[in-house]
């Protein structure tokens, strides 16, 4: 059997209010959508989803790694590269970046699928927005998600992949020049008459290649062999709805009114959402409509049942901030662009320094003296308690938690969201014992000047801290545990 | 292995410190000539009867041939030395050992910062390239760390304690205005200071140090020929520097009251001069005052004020200009600004004018017959940073 071992999504903590860009330009406004910070881009996003997929299966070690936007941070040099350090995969590991079509994500989802390796973690991500007042800035959403494919050697599979199909052509719906914030559109009804087409003919296609029935009693049995949800993905919202009204069916998962559109994410995140309250034996087909339409058919296995999605989509929902100035919203995504403080801007980080210090940096692994028990953060070759030497091992930290001893609010120091929030944290023991887990003066993000207090609790989160020269430095920050 | 210091033998013979400025219209050269200047003079010798030279400047030269190109030093060695912000004590400290191992007669030490040709506010430091995982935040963000610590360790309340800081401000710069050097010759109030927008933390614009260019410089002498130039020399009785190892930022046990550097390096400085009640046996202390919860935590980690009770102190006057212990009487970093390479020895410049008696009359403090002083300047951060303590004293023995 192969299929999904584990999937997961991770929203940003930030939404924007659609009501607050309508204030500002006149018209209305409805729901949220997700806003990545200022510190996140497409590949933090990968990464925090990642990071949920893989604690939910922890035995697996995928072999292969892709990672698909329509918005990559780098071109030329693979940004999976950076996500495979961030959730410490081992050399072995080969990473791809799929992109930077929307259709990347459901490509690279059904690449793993149909590959024979043990295991791939298929990641995705998007940060969408356009033009102030655009449909794109309003409809869009950011999120990340990672979809682990494999098959049972590698953990139990939950939803096994059937089979399914895929119809591609060549036409102008979308398209945007690498670069630009603009995406501009072709008339809307021609995308719609397009995808409706290729739609139902990969629909027809899939239910054909696997021999499910179109829908519970449509076959004209009682066969449970049949389609018991759809999830419709793509960037063309006519096109979504037209399809579902053609099927005579509706999509099991709506984001539009909290998070938006998630862009090449969208598929993976309406599945993963749908994985998270999935009951065993239903029959889900995961239907994509860009540039092109593929259709994922997929059973809910029992395994489902012992599954613990480590943080649901609807738990994150709950958890956001939907205070988001829509001027901030604007300066995060470079649309608006405020004085900066007068301060230097920080020179590039290293390449060859980085280099050195990629578990540290990428992975936030500090060291422990075997003596003396201290955790050193970052990771050192002499103990500052009792000048041990080289009697260190490696201690992963990142998903420790900590405490706040002391904060600061920086209103000086450079920082592209100024002020900068700041905490000395503790650390708990990273195996759980009584033990000091040491400590890190480290940036606080996902929170504002007035909302942090002596003894909050922190977790850590892999953020992008800033960019110069075109190195976006990456590295990990303390965020509220919510 | 122990700190044996050079007691009583190296002597002070001439002083020179510029005002401390935004000097638009001079350049490291016309700073470090200005001093230099006035330091030959102070000691009645010229740049040929000295016989070795130390440079102290954070970021506005490398190597000693700036110095020696700016002064036209001939055949002589000049010495480029940085230890943050205590480097122009540093440059003292090697002048000072050079003459006691016997290599040298005479020394010079002299420091300069060009601060203000950076184009931007605040210090800045040079970026060494590193592996972009080290912290951004500003001194003043790092300092103000200590005020929540301390408010909370010994249950003070946390408004009492932000006017207590303002107060160590307002002190320096009553001090300041009767300084024709400083940068800043206007007294603040306390209730004026509070009521200032917080730039990092609870600390205000007026909680940090102001930013100036300047040079500062000490001539220096085997002590037995210091009266061949001098009948008011000043004697060396102690210097000490404590570079921390860092541990401070990562030891859960560092609670941000308190630095530890500063600490050794006074009980050291204490021990080499054989001082065994500061607050009384010293006349004088100039301190590193970058921020002024720095100054009010060296009030105890500097053996003036019990643990916790420095606050109390200072509320009560006891480091004023005509208190117990006069502290920053030339104003401090507070009213002269910081061009880091020079502060040191301005501080020294203090002790130069005040224990020979020489400050303006409404400045000299009364407590001068004393006949000790004492220097701290620091550099770096709570939890990672360097510290010097210097003792001078007006007599022997």
């Amino acid at each position: 059997m192969r299929g999904i071992i584990s999937a997961a999504a991770y929203l940003p903590y930030w939404r924007l209010e659609r009501s607050a860009i309508g204030a500002f330009h006149g018209g209305r406004g409805t729901g949220t959508r997700t806003v990545a910070s200022y510190d996140e881009d497409t590949t933090t996003l990968a990464v925090e989803a990642g990071r949920l997929t893989l604690k939910a299966a922890p035995d697996a070690v995928p072999e292969t790694l892709w990672f698909a936007t329509s918005n990559p941070t780098y071109a030329e040099k693979t940004n999976a590269t950076i996500i495979h350090a961030a959730l410490r995969l081992p050399a072995s590991t080969a990473v791809f970046d799929a992109g930077s079509a929307v259709r990347s994500g459901i490509g690279a989802l059904r690449a793993a699928l149909r590959s024979g390796e043990s295991s791939v973690l298929v990641t995705a991500a998007d940060i969408r927005t356009g033009p102030a007042n655009s449909p794109d800035e309003s409809a869009g959403g950011d999120a990340g998600t990672a979809v682990l494919v494999g098959d049972e050697s590698a953990g139990p599979v939950i939803a096994e992949y059937l089979g399914g199909a895929s119809v591609t052509r060549e036409f102008l719906d979308r398209w945007r020049a690498p670069g630009e914030a603009r995406t501009k559109a072709w008339e809307e009804r021609f995308g719609e008459t397009q995808y409706l087409e290729l739609g139902m003919k990969a629909w027809i296609d899939a239910l054909a290649a696997t021999g499910i029935g179109p829908a519970p009693g449509l076959d004209g049995t009682d066969s449970p062999d049949a389609v018991d949800h759809v999830l419709i993905a793509g960037p063309h919202a006519r096109a979504n709805n037209g399809l579902a009204k053609k099927l005579a069916r509706s999509a099991s998962v709506d984001h539009t009114a909290t998070i938006g559109n998630a862009g090449a994410a969208e598929a993976a995140l309406q599945l993963a959402t749908y994985l998270e309250t999935a009951e065993p034996g239903k029959i889900v087909a995961l239907i994509s409509l860009a540039d092109g339409a593929d259709v994922l058919i997929f059973r809910v296995t029992d395994a489902i049942t012992d599954h613990r999605p480590v943080r649901p989509v609807a738990h994150q929902l709950d958890a956001g901030n939907s205070g988001l100035p829509y001027n901030k919203f604007l300066a995060w995504r470079g649309t608006l662009v405020p004085n900066p403080p007068n301060r230097p801007e920080p020179a590039r980080s290293s390449g060859s320094a980085a280099g050195r210090s990629i578990d540290w940096k990428y992975g936030f692994v500090g060291s422990k003296d075997r003596a003396s028990g201290a955790v050193h953060l970052p990771p050192a070759r002499v103990s500052f308690a009792g000048g041990h030497v080289d009697d260190m091992d490696p201690v992963p930290m990142a998903d420790a938690k900590g405490t706040v001893q002391t904060f600061t609010i920086d209103r000086l120091a450079y920082s592209p969201s100024p002020p900068v929030i700041f905490a000395v944290v503790d650390f708990d023991s990273p195996d759980g014992s009584e033990a000091a887990g040491g400590r890190l003066p480290i940036e606080i993000c996902d929170t504002t000047p007035d909302a942090i207090a002596v003894g909050d609790r922190v977790e850590m989160t892999f953020r992008r801290l800033n960019q110069a020269d075109g190195i976006s430095n990456y590295f990990w920050k303390g965020r509220p545990v919510r | 292995m122990s700190s044996h210091g050079i007691k009583d033998r190296v002597a002070i013979i001439g002083m020179g410190c510029t005002p401390f400025r935004e000097h638009w219209d001079k350049g490291t050269d016309d700073l470090m000539i200005d001093a230099a200047k006035e330091t030959f003079a102070s000691a009645g010798l010229d740049k040929d009867q000295i016989d070795a030279f130390w440079f102290g400047t954070a970021q506005s030269a490398m190597s000693g041939v700036p110095m020696a190109s700016a002064l036209k030093i001939e055949g002589k060695p000049v010495s480029r030395v940085e230890n943050f912000c205590a480097t122009g004590s540093e440059a003292l400290r090697q002048a000072c050992y050079a003459v006691a191992s016997g290599a040298y007669d005479t020394a010079m030490a002299l420091g300069v910062e060009k601060v203000k040709d950076s184009g931007f506010q605040g210090l800045n430091a040079f970026p060494i390239p590193n592996d972009g995982t080290n912290r951004t935040l500003t001194a003043a963000a790092m300092f103000s760390l200590v005020l929540p610590a301390y408010a909370e360790k010994y249950g003070v309340d946390k408004d009492e304690l932000r006017r207590t800081v303002a107060r160590i401000a307002s002190k320096n710069h009553h001090n300041g205005a009767r300084n024709p050097r400083a940068m800043y010759r206007r007294e603040m109030d306390v209730d004026a200071i509070c009521k200032m927008g917080a730039v990092a933390g609870q600390l205000s614009v007026m909680d940090c140090a102001g930013v100036a260019d300047g040079s500062a410089a000490a001539i220096v002498c085997r002590a037995e020929d210091a009266h061949r130039y001098t009948d008011k020399p000043l004697y060396v009785k102690a210097l000490s520097f404590v570079a921390g190892n860092g541990s401070g930022l990562i030891d859960s046990t560092y609670d941000y009251t308190t630095f530890r550097e500063c600490e050794a390096a006074a009980k050291d400085a204490y021990q080499q001069a054989g001082i065994t009640d500061p607050i009384s046996q010293l006349a004088m202390a100039e301190v590193h005052d970058c921020f002024t919860p720095t100054e009010l935590v060296l009030m105890e980690d500097l053996g003036f004020s019990e643990r916790g009770e420095a606050w109390k102190d200072v509320n009560a006057g006891v480091f004023d200009l005509g208190g117990q212990l006069p502290v920053n009487c030339d104003g401090g970093l507070k009213s002269f600004g910081h061009p880091v390479g020079a502060s040191g020895l301005r501080m020294i410049f203090e002790a130069w004018l005040q224990l020979r008696h020489e400050a303006p009359e409404e400045r000299q403090i009364k407590t001068a017959d004393r006949g000790l002083a004492l220097t701290h300047n620091l550099g770096g951060y709570p939890g990672e940073m360097v510290s010097f303590v210097g003792i001078y004293g007006s007599q022997l023995g």
